[in-house]
């Protein structure tokens, strides 16, 4: 057997209150792809800012070709050839690709500008990883500056390359590509490491998968042990449904209808384009698209929180348009944002404060001037229990609460309410498998009490789990809009990248890559 | 090598007996600090102390001198605290406070014939309005264009400052007043009316029922509520429905108010008329007193008396050849401590263990 570039060796890590890591091992083998698998708070983050330099372990060992070394820094990580790509990538917007490739490096300013080109053009030709080194990186698509992050670390003669969730951002073609590129870089001898928890993907492409529970190795599978259920299964150490039951809508009259809505973005530029839509109750409408793509101001603009320029927003037959958000609120509509904590939840108020956020106002729990204390905190006792919100204390300020437990707290709340219609955007984006199950399983049972949902979201596998209609938004615009059945990933996929409208793409928005 | 070494380590939650403890260990830090400067000049730190505290709270002259600092203290780090609780930092207490003296003198010297009835409850909704509308002043351009409520509020108490001074020097110069620039003596109808035989006024009754006041507005209140949502996250209260904007001028102009009214009764309850320097910078001295009670309304009222105490007793080391500054240095030091102490509250020290780094 051939000897692993890395190997970790007991690996412990302690957080206040946490034992993030646990005695891990790990090896990386040059030429694999290996997936690093768990849920959040698993300690697969931590474990990789071990490995990155940006942590320094409490106990345990880091061998990297055989010879134990300390990592000072992520420059030490650098130096002994591991490169890390973040999920939030760490470029410079305005320089261009060649300027973000040295950067950081001592001496880069003696290196020619033809030599540094052919270098990476070098590295493209050898890994398919073709890029426009003067090209600066606004103009890029995130494809793209993933690319960038990494030939940069290739660059820098990284032999182990970890990808943080690197097809969160991608949409379909983009991660296909992702993937071939990664192969490429195996078969060079390289060792990737895939953190993910989309066990789609982990099938798809890697060799070998540590599935990481609690800070321990739940597990590690080899190639042909791979399966969902034996993942899912160490994962959360319970088995999971992977495909929900699905009752068939009884789709009724509409709810929400909107009409040639324009809006602008913070920046003043249009972001919804004569946006039309019909959501209609009992029935969850799934809207895909790459975010940016006017999701957000649609939603703002559903709940009150964003002017419209031009067209009509209506509830019931209603016109909405122009209320404020309280009176939408009073209207009976209810908003899960994709910023759970700083719009959704108020990070520095107690569980009691948070749940009664929207309905304070109301009768139930103030009269004129003074709140019912008693009846807010038997309100928030009650909804804590039925949504199963994990938390210590009622009194204790929700900032400290997990991702999970802060959406189910949000979704209590904003279902508790029994609203007409639901907007939730993002609904499981950072949430792991048990939390996004159980996050899944409100919206289908909200559902089931002829609520009106609005489902927004770049993760198809959940919008095929969920929805009834699934429409693609694009530029501010709906492009396409079809039934569940006819529903084809392929498709969704081109028109998420705005396939229908070819011409314009290349009229406003000419590639920057070669 | 690093068995000696100490870590700090993130609380989890902000620990209760801390912010309780920090106060109290910080006073006696200042005061240590304070024993050594007064030690290094040649004095003996416990009898300065001695006579410093035992005059302005052991004798009752001195403690009603110290309660009388105290009133003008409690109402305006009142006032402040109500906007702090938004996160709007009105640093604007001492211009609110002369505007309120302003606004209330002008009744006794244009009506000197109103009966008390009339003329203090008069007095004191000019002194209100006068002190709202100064904060208002800074809260629209804040609630319309974004402005900066700390340079505005600042900016505004030089002003205001000037505007006494314009009209204690010209217009409103008592002419039987030997060219001293403040205003006529208040017809009798005009002053507070004390408690017992000293100079503690009803103010104090005033300030210490406005301090429980608050204490349930902003506890159990729908007002407070709102108060509490914006100043933690102004993007979730808007989702939640609140209006901001309408908040923002509704707060400064109620902590604008209050300080205005702290205004009045120094000059109604005090002094008996405006002067120049009518207040020794107690708009400021409040934001610290806001700020070291966690913007805690009863703890203000403590907090106000230990700093009235601090002066009355700057006041009385004189005597004994220590400049009054003494009691402005020991303040200085409580806040510094204070401040630094609130890492104690977030953090716990812990010994590093062997190997670890």
């Amino acid at each position: 057997m051939k000897e692993p570039l890395i190997s970790l060796q007991g690996i412990v890590k302690k957080f206040p209150g946490v034992l993030a890591n646990d005695h891990v091992n790990m090896e990386l083998y040059p030429g694999e792809i290996h997936a690093v698998l768990g849920e959040n708070g698993s300690g697969k983050s931590t474990l990789m800012s071990i490995l990155a330099g940006l942590y320094r372990p409490d106990l345990g060992k880091i061998m990297v070709s055989g010879v134990e070394q300390k990592f000072r820094s992520p420059r030490d990580a650098i130096f002994y050839g591991i490169g890390m790509v973040h999920q939030h990538f760490k470029l410079v917007e305005p320089f261009s690709v060649a300027e973000n490739i040295t950067l950081g490096e001592k001496d880069s300013f003696l290196l020619s500008k033809e030599k540094l080109k052919t270098k990476i053009h070098e590295l493209g030709e050898k890994y398919g990883l073709k890029i426009n080194p003067d090209a600066k990186i606004w103009q890029l698509s995130v494809g793209e500056k993933q690319r960038v992050e990494i030939v940069r670390m290739l660059y820098r003669g990284s032999k182990v390359l970890v990808l943080d969730e690197p097809t969160a951002v991608l949409t379909p073609q983009e991660a296909q590509e992702l993937f071939n590129n990664l192969r490429r870089l195996a078969s060079a001898n390289c060792a990737v490491v895939l953190i993910t928890h989309k066990l789609n993907e982990v099938q798809e492409i890697a060799d070998r998968v540590t599935v990481l529970r609690q800070g321990k190795v739940a597990g590690v599978l080899e190639k042909n042990q791979i399966t969902a259920q034996e993942m899912v299964r160490l994962m959360v150490g319970r088995e999971v449904a992977l495909n929900y039951e699905r009752k068939p809508s009884s789709a009724g009259r509409v709810v929400l209808d909107l009409e040639k809505v324009t809006a602008l973005n913070d920046l003043g530029i249009p972001s919804l384009r004569e946006c039309s839509l019909r959501v209609r109750e009992g029935e969850i409408f799934g809207l895909a698209g790459v975010s940016g793509n006017g999701q957000r101001e649609l939603a703002e603009v559903i709940a009150g929180l964003r002017r419209i320029e031009s067209g009509k927003v209506s509830l019931d037959s209603q016109e909405i348009s122009h209320r404020s958000p309280r009176e939408i609120i009073d209207l009976g509509v209810s908003y899960v944002p994709e910023d759970r904590l700083g719009m959704g939840l108020v990070p520095q108020l107690n569980t009691m404060e948070n749940l009664i956020l929207k309905n304070y106002h109301q009768p139930e729990y103030s009269g004129r001037w003074l709140l019912k204390p008693k009846v807010i905190q038997k309100h928030a006792e009650v909804l804590v229990d039925q949504y199963q919100v994990k938390l210590a204390s009622l009194h204790q300020p929700v900032k400290s609460l997990s991702g999970g437990n802060l959406q189910k707290l949000l979704l209590a709340r904003e279902i508790s309410g029994a609203p007409k219609l639901m907007v939730v955007i993002y609904p499981a984006r950072g949430l792991d498998i048990g939390a996004t199950e159980a996050v899944h399983k409100l919206l289908l049972e909200l559902k089931s009490r002829k609520t009106a949902i609005l489902l927004i979201s770049e993760d198809l596998d959940e919008i095929l789990k969920l929805a009834d209609r699934v429409g693609v938004i694009f530029n501010g615009q709906l492009n396409g809009e079809f039934p569940i059945e006819q529903t084809n990933l392929e498709e969704v996929g081109l028109l998420m990248m705005g396939s229908r409208s070819v011409e314009e793409r290349i009229d406003d928005n000419e590639p920057a890559c070669l | 090598m690093n068995r000696l070494a100490f870590k700090l380590e993130k609380r989890l939650n902000p620990s209760p007996a801390m912010i309780a403890i920090v106060p109290l260990i910080s006073v006696l830090l200042a005061l240590l600090l304070g024993a050594i400067f007064l030690s290094l000049t040649g004095q003996n730190p416990l009898a300065v102390y001695a006579t410093m505290f035992g005059e302005a709270l052991g004798s009752k002259y001195g403690f009603t001198e110290t309660l009388v600092k105290a009133i003008p203290l409690m109402l305006s780090a009142l006032g402040i605290s109500i906007a702090f609780k938004m996160q709007l930092w009105n640093i604007g207490a001492e211009g609110q406070l002369y505007m309120g003296a302003l606004a209330a003198t002008w009744l006794p010297l244009t009506y000197p014939n109103l009966p008390a009835y009339l003329m203090l409850p008069g007095m004191a909704m000019l002194a209100m309005a006068a002190g709202g509308i100064w904060g208002l002043i800074a809260a629209i351009p804040k609630a319309i264009w974004k402005v900066d409520e700390i340079i505005t509020t600042l900016m505004l108490n030089y002003v205001a400052i000037l505007w006494v001074d314009y009209l204690v020097y010209g217009p409103w110069k008592d002419p039987k007043g030997f060219n001293f620039p403040f205003t006529a003596q208040f017809p009798g109808a005009a002053r507070l009316p004390g408690l017992g035989d000293s100079r503690v006024n009803a103010g104090l009754v005033l300030a210490v029922l406005l301090a429980i006041l608050l204490a349930v507005v902003f506890k159990y209140s729908r007002w407070g509520y709102e108060l509490k949502v914006i100043g933690a996250s102004e993007q979730s209260a808007r989702y939640a429905g609140m209006h901001i904007k309408k908040k923002i001028l509704v707060v400064l102009f109620l902590s604008g108010a209050i300080s205005g009214l702290a205004g009045m009764t120094e000059v109604s309850g005090i002094v008996g008329r405006l002067q120049h320097g009518i207040s020794p910078g107690y708009g400021y001295t409040a934001i610290i007193v806001a700020w070291l009670s966690k913007l805690n309304p009863l703890a203000i009222v403590l907090v106000s008396i230990l700093f009235g105490a601090l002066q009355v007793g700057g006041y009385a080391v004189q005597v004994v050849g220590v400049p009054a500054a003494v009691a402005s240095m020991l303040q200085g030091a409580i806040l510094f401590f204070v401040l630094g102490g609130e890492v104690l509250t977030n953090y716990r020290i812990r010994r590093a263990q062997r190997g670890e780094k």
